[in-house]
């Protein structure tokens, strides 16, 4: 269809950061001979505008009349470009969500003028000497994304996609009848469903048992609802561990810890989209971790940040609504200096993910109005077919409206964004594994957001909660309505008219509605009574809302369109129907060794070298995008001390404005360590959390925890051998911290197929702790706060270097990797905290990734002071070299600065505790590490400091050229 | 006399909403949220306020360009009482997205009491959405409500911040005829025009303006997140040094000043 088209350009001596962003981009990407970049935004409006109303229009809407200028171009005009430029353009494939051309619609209403079609693009126009074959290969790598974006040289879009066209309507039958396991299994592989043998057959049984054969909508339902994405299929099933039987691994290890523990703050664990526990008296607040693994992996950016709406939408669908109040993110990548040519074909470079991860959930959790307060960012080789991208997110609501049941006879009402074509088979996609053609074939399992979409969907339901107006309500994440309505409808029943649904495009077919991931909907269980107010309050919202269907008493799933009906299922088949897998799991340790390496010569550059590792490296780049001080809540920042560029332990926030009681939120993970004992890592990241949250002052005895579990092909014994020894560890010692697991996730199969060879991720549990505490005043940060305090080192150092950032600076794994020895890990925690609250501490920081040394010159950094250390006073178990004092990453470890009158307080408060005084803090800028009489290293803290920051410093800003 | 009674807007995208209603009710104002959709159907709904607020958020999602949304339907259906609420001894303060809709409504800095665009808020130096805390000091401006001299710590969170005139001259200009009230300032409390001081890169560090009567003020930094002791990112070094912590953090004394100049208005 053809259209206007509407030229937006910076005003002549007017700066364009866009296109200066953009000629960085192509001269880093090798791209010599670009003289000059410029930006253009496009807009293309329906041919029905006169050309009177598209000028009026671009002059008072579309273009900064203070410094752009714009041009029209007629329908069909013929396209002129600028001499010796290439003209490169951007523009979102049909189908893909474009946010922008919705409010250039809604800016038309508002000018009463026709609303007609809209679209926009991007374009870049390049002077230089290149070739446009050239242009386009590095804007394929580095400037777009094909899998959602067209790539246009010299040319640009002339037109709006046409109508779509028209949708099979029809019931469609998908016989089985005496098929074999293996005819099955190629009907689920080629209708993408994930389902194996035994399932396929289960199902096969099932409709043979009621003579018919199923529709391809019961068949899409049941793939959705089995899918490992919602029924955790590996890690409910039967595990033959060495001999040892394991009845659903996830109730009778995880889920027992909570129940055994029977905590009292906890009000929902497990059941709900995420945990809920005691905050007050009134309020609670609930938490949720989650994945966006393989979406991210293909498209970073739209990956990340549709993760981020998912888990936000998760809490708000947590209770009777739950108002999201943080965000935490936890990724993981091959390191970002990745030479090109060990770069697997069909991955992404690291580079091109973690920007794309970080602008998009910069670009999603920024404009929600949440906080994004928490995270970490760890680096491996293994990464690179495999991505992780964890996010999570915090909600507080009453604690009276923590638990929700529809009731037969309520009206299911759909919110929020429109079904599209976007997202259909996420569900199933993520169960699979990824390989060199995933970025071509999987395309439509990408959305990309709208986050004012959810925004205005979440305004609506806080304000149909506030009146009580609903009886249930979840997200639409994973399989779309028909895991939320089915989910919903358990127990009960229901009826749904998918020609309800409003659609972003015509021509979708029923079953393409019905699971649809399309972002940004809610789905509520609303009592009939109050149907009219939940729409009133709605509109009041902006907020589109539809009655999709209504929950029944007769335990059966009913799916129509105009009548006709495209499923008619049993509830209990579709929930209970799925056969429990049984599983073989064994665990060989590998066959590892300590490194042979020659005594440290140079402690000053080893410890150079460890600050500037990817892992222990500052993040300030990443997390200066993120908006971590909206909301208010802000009681302790992710980057703290003189400068505010120190890194802080552990996110604190005050929730409810005015009041000073507070939510402490930290995480641990460790990959590195898995390589070698995953029980390590396992105990490492619940360590590492507990010791992140006591640092930054939470109370280690009202903390509740979240396991997120990244793995490879469970199918292979020895890899879910790993996950079974992993997961009894972590269980163990929570048990020891009487820290209940109040809710989790896993994504299995992070395996990435070369075609020569499968590169599996080092098996990852990521632990998220919260913590409530009575009053934010008594927190702490990890900057050193003045010279002349006592440096006290809490926690025994031992020979525990494998897996260390020490270890991987010389090349090396090693074998001995740390572990947590439980009581006296609980001593110190409860020692720490008690010492804290007692006031007898200036900074806290927890000791991890580089050891003590990078801890001092971390809390040095932040606080602008000096610090004098001798590893020698250090509390060690047996003989330990200098270099391992100083760098060794044994667990259960706190750095404390405490003033010198103080110190018999400390030893009082820390009861059990082992410590040592090991040094004292100065004025004078400088890091001494000594062993006894012995120097190690001296340096200026301006050094560490450059170490520190230069590797991920993108933009260039925050190493000056003076320190370097 | 009663409180001041403070408009909070609500509009798809807004999202500092409820800190700023917080902080009116804590300096003495009776806050009430107005959805968008309510204020356009019932105009007159503004007339029962002495203060209108638009808080921060990324109204319309910023689609087009920061505020042009939100502007574009306030312009149209609300521009002259909004002229007339603020001609009529009314106040209006826009924080972040809020000043950038202001901007674009043609309220600030509203040099001749039309609702023109006059200057524009753009995209960053560093093209893209940055979070930090920076250094301000308050001019002699024309606002009739912000001491001048002050030295505030806020925290800046845009993409879109880099106050622009057509050309240079009018931004002098804009300074010297006190439409300008805040500044980037550095170390030393001089106006800067360099990051991270200046964290987009406004030339003569301009970071907030005033209107002609005084009576509307627009910045980019929050003072909504500024404005508990324990927002300040340095607390816990001033309570060591100090014994205790005060009882405002940085931002209050713009909330306090405005509706203590609502009281004396009525």
């Amino acid at each position: 269809m053809q259209a206007w088209r509407i030229d937006v350009v910076a005003r002549q001596g007017q700066l364009d950061p866009k296109g200066d962003a953009a000629q960085r981009t192509l001269a880093t990407a090798g791209l010599g001979g670009v003289r000059s970049v410029r930006s253009r935004r496009g807009y293309l409006l329906g041919d029905e505008l006169s050309e009177q109303q598209v000028h009026a229009f671009a002059k008072s809407v579309l273009c900064d009349p203070v410094i752009e200028e714009f041009a029209v171009h007629a329908p069909g005009a013929a396209v002129g470009g600028i001499d010796d430029a290439h003209m490169l353009t951007i523009v979102p494939k049909p189908g893909v969500t474009d946010p922008v051309a919705h409010s250039v619609q809604k800016s038309l209403g508002d000018m009463q003028l026709p609303v007609v079609a809209a679209g926009t693009y991007q374009t870049f126009d390049v002077v230089g000497d290149i070739a446009s074959e050239q242009l386009l290969r590095i804007a394929r790598k580095d400037l777009a994304n094909e899998t959602v974006q067209q790539i246009l040289v010299d040319e640009l879009p002339q037109g709006l996609p046409g109508e779509s066209p028209a949708p099979d309507l029809a019931v469609h039958e998908v016989a089985l009848e005496g098929l074999d396991e293996a005819a099955l299994v190629a009907i689920s592989k080629d209708g993408g469903l994930a389902l194996d043998g035994h399932e396929m057959t289960t199902i096969q049984a099932h409709f043979a048992s009621l003579q018919r054969a199923p529709t391809r909508l019961e068949l899409e339902t049941l793939a959705q609802t089995w899918s490992e994405h919602c029924k955790h299929k590996t890690l409910t099933g039967t595990v033959q561990f060495d001999g040892q039987r394991i009845d659903n691994l996830l109730k009778s290890t995880i889920a027992k810890v909570t129940h055994d523990l029977d905590r009292d703050f906890c009000v929902s664990v497990f059941v709900d989209n995420a945990g809920i526990i005691k905050f007050d008296d009134v309020d609670s607040v609930c938490i949720k971790v989650e994945t966006h693994n393989r979406p991210s992996a293909i498209e970073p950016f739209g990956g990340a940040g549709t993760g981020v709406g998912g888990v936000i939408r998760d809490v708000l669908g947590t209770g009777l609504g739950a108002r999201p109040i943080a965000n935490t993110d936890v990724f993981c990548f091959a390191p970002p200096d990745l030479p090109a040519e060990d770069l697997p074909q069909g991955c992404l470079h690291p580079l091109t993910v973690m920007k794309g991860v970080v602008s998009g959930v910069r670009d999603y959790g920024n404009p929600m109005g949440i906080p994004t307060v928490n995270g970490s960012v760890h680096f491996d080789d293994d990464f690179v077919g495999n991505p992780l991208v964890y996010v999570g997110n915090v909600g507080i609501l009453p604690t009276a409206r923590g638990l929700k049941k529809p009731n037969p006879g309520d009206m299911i009402v759909a919110l929020g964004g429109r079904t599209g074509r976007d997202g259909i088979h996420g569900a199933t996609f993520s169960s699979l594994e990824l390989n060199t053609e995933s970025e071509s074939l999987s395309g439509g399992a990408v959305q990309i957001g709208d986050p004012i979409t959810e925004r205005k969907a979440m305004d609506a339901v806080m304000a149909c909660a506030e009146e009580d107006l609903f009886s249930a309500i979840t997200d639409c994440g994973a399989g779309g309505f028909s895991s939320a309505v089915g989910e919903m409808a358990e127990g009960l029943g229901a009826i749904v008219n998918l020609e309800t649904a409003p659609l972003k495009y015509a021509g979708l077919a029923p079953w393409e509605i019905w699971i649809s991931e399309a972002q940004e909907r809610m789905v509520m269980a609303v009592p009939p009574a109050k149907l009219d107010r939940v729409l009133e309050v709605c509109e009041a919202e902006a907020c589109e809302a539809f009655v999709l269907g209504e929950f029944t008493a007769d335990n059966r799933l009913v799916v129509k369109h105009h009548g006709s009906v495209h499923c008619d299922m049993d509830l209990e088949f579709l929930h209970d129907g799925l056969p429990s897998r049984v599983l073989e799991a064994s665990y060989e340790p590998p066959a590892l060794r300590e490194p042979d390496l020659p005594a440290e010569q140079d402690h000053k550059q080893a410890l150079l070298d460890v600050m500037a590792d990817y892992g222990v490296c500052s993040k300030e780049w990443i997390i200066r995008q993120y908006d971590h001080e909206v909301q208010a809540a802000s009681a302790g920042k992710p980057l703290c001390g003189a400068r505010e560029d120190g890194p802080a332990d552990a996110a604190i926030l005050a929730p409810k404005l005015g009041s000073m009681r507070g939510v402490v939120l930290s995480n641990g993970l460790n990959p590195r360590y898995s390589k070698i004992d995953p029980a390590s890592m396992a105990e490492c990241a619940l360590d590492e959390a507990m010791r992140n949250s006591v640092a930054a002052g939470g109370d280690p005895d009202y903390t509740v925890i979240l396991d997120n579990y990244c793995w490879g092909n469970t199918r292979d014994p020895q890899c879910l051998g790993e996950l079974v020894r992993a997961t009894q560890a972590l269980c163990n010692l929570a048990m020891k911290y009487r820290t209940p697991f109040v809710s989790g996730k896993d994504s299995l199969h992070n395996e990435f197929n070369t075609g020569e060879k499968t590169i599996r991720i080092p098996g990852c549990i990521l632990v998220t702790a919260m913590s409530v505490i009575g009053d934010v005043r008594r927190t702490m940060t990890s900057d050193l706060k003045r010279a002349g305090s006592k440096l006290v080192l809490v926690g025994v150092t031992k020979d525990e270097l494998g897996g260390s950032v020490y270890y991987k600076t010389k090349g090396e794994l090693g074998k001995n990797a740390p572990r947590v020895d439980k009581d006296a890990a609980h001593d110190v925690l409860i020692g720490v905290h008690r010492a804290i609250q007692a006031g007898c501490v200036l900074a806290a920081h927890d000791l991890s990734e580089g050891g003590l040394a990078a801890a001092v010159a971390e809390m040095a950094i932040g606080g602008k002071l000096g610090a004098n250390v001798d590893v020698g006073e250090a509390k060690v178990e047996g003989e330990l070299s200098a270099t391992k004092r100083m760098f060794s990453e044994s667990q259960s470890r706190l750095l404390l600065e405490v003033p010198p009158d103080r110190i018999d307080d400390l030893k009082a408060n820390l009861h059990e505790a082992p410590f040592a005084v090991i040094g004292e803090t100065t004025a004078d800028a400088t890091l001494r590490y000594s062993d006894g009489a012995a120097t190690l290293a001296t340096l200026a803290i301006a050094d560490a400091e450059a170490s520190w920051k230069r590797p991920l410093d993108l933009d260039g800003t925050l190493v000056k050229e003076e320190t370097r | 006399m009663s409180n001041p009674r403070a408009l909070i807007l609500r509009a798809p995208g807004i999202n500092c909403e409820r800190e700023t209603h917080h902080a009116f009710e804590r300096a003495g104002a009776t806050s009430e949220y107005v959805h968008i959709k309510k204020l356009l159907a019932q105009p007159e709904t503004l007339d029962r306020f002495q203060i209108l607020s638009v808080p921060g958020g990324f109204s319309y999602g910023d689609d087009i360009s920061s505020g042009r949304v939100l502007a574009q339907e306030m312009k149209a259906r609300l521009g002259d009482r909004i002229l007339q609420f603020v001609d009529r001894g009314g106040l209006a303060f826009g924080i972040c997205n809020g000043f950038q809709v202001l901007v674009r409504l043609g309220l600030l800095p509203c040099s001749n009491d039309r609702l023109e665009e006059e200057v524009t808020l753009t995209h960053n130096l560093s093209n893209h959405y940055e979070c930090r805390w920076v250094t301000l000091k308050t001019r002699n401006s024309r606002c009739v409500f912000l001491p001048d001299g002050l030295t505030l710590r806020w925290p800046a969170a845009h993409g879109e911040g880099r106050l622009m005139t057509k050309d240079p001259a009018a931004l002098r200009t804009l300074i010297d005829e006190g439409f300008a009230a805040v500044q980037y300032v550095d170390e030393d409390g001089e106006p800067t025009e360099d990051y991270p001081h200046n964290p987009n890169g406004a030339p003569l560090g301009v970071a907030g303006l005033t209107n002609h009567n005084g009576r509307v003020l627009g910045v980019m930094p929050h003072p909504d997140r500024s404005y508990l002791p324990t927002h300040m990112p340095n607390w816990r070094q001033t309570q060591l040094e100090e014994g205790a912590l005060p009882e405002d953090g940085d931002g209050m004394i713009v909330f306090r000043e405005m509706v203590k100049a609502a009281k004396a208005e009525a």
